[in-house]
């Protein structure tokens, strides 16, 4: 402890990042959670010195705004779906990595790689990748210049061209674009602290289990999952936190429009959802913090049951 | 199942290129008779560990053999060794109850050996009730003290009914008064179940108390292998002298002049069929009498008493001890504030060695001192 008189001295080195975290970040929490509770809000009005009066109105109309319910579903789904697998393919990865020596570097440095590259530019690359160039996609007699690399790729399997991102596209084709892309650019962080966790688990477990003649799935799954749980709920609590807040990767794969070009905000997320409101101006404001209440509340009680299962499941 | 280990060698390769390679057991010739407690002893880096491994089979041997009975199980993995191993650190795996830990090594079993679930529990709780544990069998090792982990790990070691049981340093987490007990414990777990136990540890005392045989190394190189109480009495060099006994043996520089010893100016022995020659000399700290005529004269520092001995500290130039400590009966009535103090000593407590090479040099009729052909066990 500093003593009394050296007190001051402590806060006054704190002071700077007490005065920002108030004005960024427990004003706007404030402002956020009254702006919702204002029926008919408008900045204009707000700066005016108008009275508001208290309710739920921008609860209400968030709710019945059909474009909010695909936000919903889409979140959900990118969610639900991406974590699991992304989960899974970082532990096989991390163990993988854990187990060879050569190039282990070289490999950890690729693995890393998405992890410090800008996302907007990997969703260009992404929708690239996955587009087709032509005319007349979506109609009767399409002409495909070029089918794009990975309908090329595919296409040596004798597979169909699909049009993944194009005017025309399905939603599902849409969908498994995203969550390629989420899945691949989830991996580096996950690996990252998984292989740290595999790194740091005493050799002489697998020593005690290879005297004991343990199968190598037994070994992976008796112990190295136990021994890893915490990390394990770590990256799948951090997984569904940021799967939530999903929204500069679809703006990456399909431009703001947030979905192909025929089918705009197909693809939006809640963050899209709120960024929109906010950037289309008053008076939108109230509907867009009702929206961001809405997905504090639904990430708080997703990590609230993340933790509650893991509590049971993790051996720390 | 006797164990026999023949030139048994493991030779680690340097880091780097250039590094030397690194022999950490040089020819380990050795047979552990069925049933019996060995104790591999030795300053760390010695390759005691080192030859634990590779009886276990976590490490290969660079060359030699290992015979588990007239089986050679050198190239067999250690699963197929049916060997229990004990770490020094238990390795109880954390997120499995005490239960669990010791099913586990039984879960492994396939295809005949498969026992069925009441096999198993019964086994379980019967070497949970040889190690003591049964009433723990629900806990985590982490609710456990280091003794009763200890006691887990063994069980978990013997569960599966092994050929040979392997000791990693079993004591040297505990604290003194538990290591006591434990000692006891591992020597009487020993005996019911008559397992071939090769245990290791750095800690002479450990070594002396519980083995049948200890085999003393050094440097990769086995030093001398017999009864404790043999190794004590005879031992084969000043290593093992030192090695061996606490308080530790007193050493000085001397030389043997027409067959009598000196340390200083002091002829304190006959020493008959010795050539003249300068010689390390260690005397056992209960090898000393305490004598007023004595012919060893030292300079008399303080005088511990403790209860059934007295220990008498004292200096001499010739020591390379800073201090000499000799253990006398407490009968004996020492003046306290005497400069100087005379020993008499037992001439089956003093050993002499040749300075160039520190092996033993015997002298005399006495039969701990004969020159002896084979120091092996029995």
């Amino acid at each position: 402890m500093v003593d009394g008189k050296k007190q001051w001295k402590a806060w006054l080195y704190l002071l700077p990042v007490i005065i920002l975290t108030l004005v960024f970040t427990v004003w706007p929490i404030i402002n956020t959670v009254r702006i919702a509770f204002l029926d008919d809000y408008t900045l204009m009005d707000d700066v005016g010195g108008m009275e508001f009066s208290v309710g739920v109105h921008n609860f209400e109309k968030v709710v019945n705004n059909p474009e909010f319910l695909t936000c919903l579903k889409n979140t959900l789904l990118l969610t639900v779906i991406t974590v699991p697998i992304s989960t899974f393919l970082a532990l096989l990865i991390a163990v993988c990595l854990n187990s060879i020596k050569a190039l282990n570097r070289l490999l950890q440095t690729i693995y890393f790689l998405p992890y410090v590259t800008n996302t907007i530019a990997i969703g260009i690359v992404f929708s690239t990748m996955f587009s087709m160039v032509g005319t007349g996609f979506g109609g009767e007699n399409p002409y495909i210049s070029t089918a794009g690399i990975i309908n090329n790729i595919i296409g040596i399997f004798g597979i169909e061209p699909v049009n993944w991102v194009n005017t025309g596209s399905t939603y599902w084709a849409n969908m498994f674009v995203m969550i390629v892309y989420i899945v691949w650019n989830a991996l580096p962080f996950k690996i990252l602290i998984l292989l740290g966790g595999l790194q740091s688990v005493n050799k002489q477990y697998y020593d005690a289990a290879k005297v004991d003649g343990t199968g190598r799935v037994r070994t992976f799954f008796r112990i190295t999952v136990p021994m890893l749980s915490p990390m394990l709920a770590y990256v799948v609590i951090t997984g569904f936190i940021g799967g939530f807040k999903e929204y500069s990767s679809v703006v990456g794969v399909f431009t703001e429009d947030m979905g192909p070009p025929d089918k705009q905000g197909a693809l939006n997320t809640m963050v899209g959802f709120i960024n929109h409101n906010l950037m289309s101006g008053s008076p939108r404001e109230g509907i867009a913090s009702a929206g961001a209440i809405l997905l504090f509340i639904i990430i708080f009680a997703v990590t609230m049951l993340n933790m509650y299962v893991s509590k049971k499941r993790v051996h720390y | 199942m006797k164990v026999v280990l023949k030139e048994l060698t493991k030779i680690f390769p340097g880091r780097t290129k250039k590094a030397p390679e690194v022999i950490a057991v040089n020819k380990f010739d050795f047979e552990i008779p069925d049933g019996k407690l060995v104790g591999l002893l030795g300053p760390s880096g010695c390759g005691k560990s080192t030859t634990l491994y590779m009886i276990c089979g976590l490490q290969k041997p660079s060359s030699g053999k290992i015979f588990f009975g007239e089986d050679d199980v050198t190239d067999l993995s250690p699963e197929n060794r049916g060997v229990g191993l004990v770490f020094q650190n238990y390795a109880l795996y954390p997120h499995m109850t005490v239960k669990q830990n010791i099913l586990f090594p039984l879960q492994n079993f396939k295809g005949a050996d498969r026992l069925t679930k009441a096999e198993m529990l019964e086994r379980a709780y019967n070497v949970a009730k040889l190690v003591q544990i049964d009433d723990l069998m629900d806990r985590k090792p982490s609710e456990l003290s280091g003794g009763q982990q200890q006691r887990v790990a063994i069980a978990r070691a013997l569960v599966k009914m092994p050929r040979v049981l392997l000791l990693d340093e079993p004591l040297s987490n505990l604290d003194a008064r538990l290591r006591l007990q434990t000692r006891e414990e591992i020597k009487r777990i020993q005996r019911e179940t008559g397992i071939t136990t090769v245990f290791v540890t750095h800690d002479q005392e450990e070594a002396m108390s519980i083995s049948d045989i200890i085999v003393v190394m050094k440097l990769g190189v086995v030093q001398q292998i017999d009864k404790p109480q043999n190794v004590y009495d005879d031992p084969v060099n000043l290593f093992v002298a030192k090695f061996l006994g606490t308080p530790p043996i007193n050493v000085f520089e001397g030389n043997v002049t027409e067959g009598k010893l000196y340390i200083g100016e002091d002829c304190v022995l006959d020493v008959d069929g010795v050539e003249d020659q300068e010689v390390f000399i260690g005397i056992r700290p209960e090898g000393f009498i305490y004598d007023e005529s004595g012919p060893f004269h030292c300079s008399l520092r303080n005088v511990e008493v403790m209860g059934r001995d007295v220990s008498i500290v004292s200096t001499n130039e010739s020591s390379l001890n800073p201090i000499i400590r000799s253990i006398v009966d407490a009968d004996n009535k020492i003046d306290v504030s005497a400069e100087k103090v005379s020993f008499s000593l037992k001439p089956h407590k003093v050993f002499i060695f040749n300075k160039e090479t520190e092996e033993r040099i015997r002298f005399g009729k006495d039969p701990e001192q004969a020159p002896k052909t084979e120091s092996k066990e029995e």
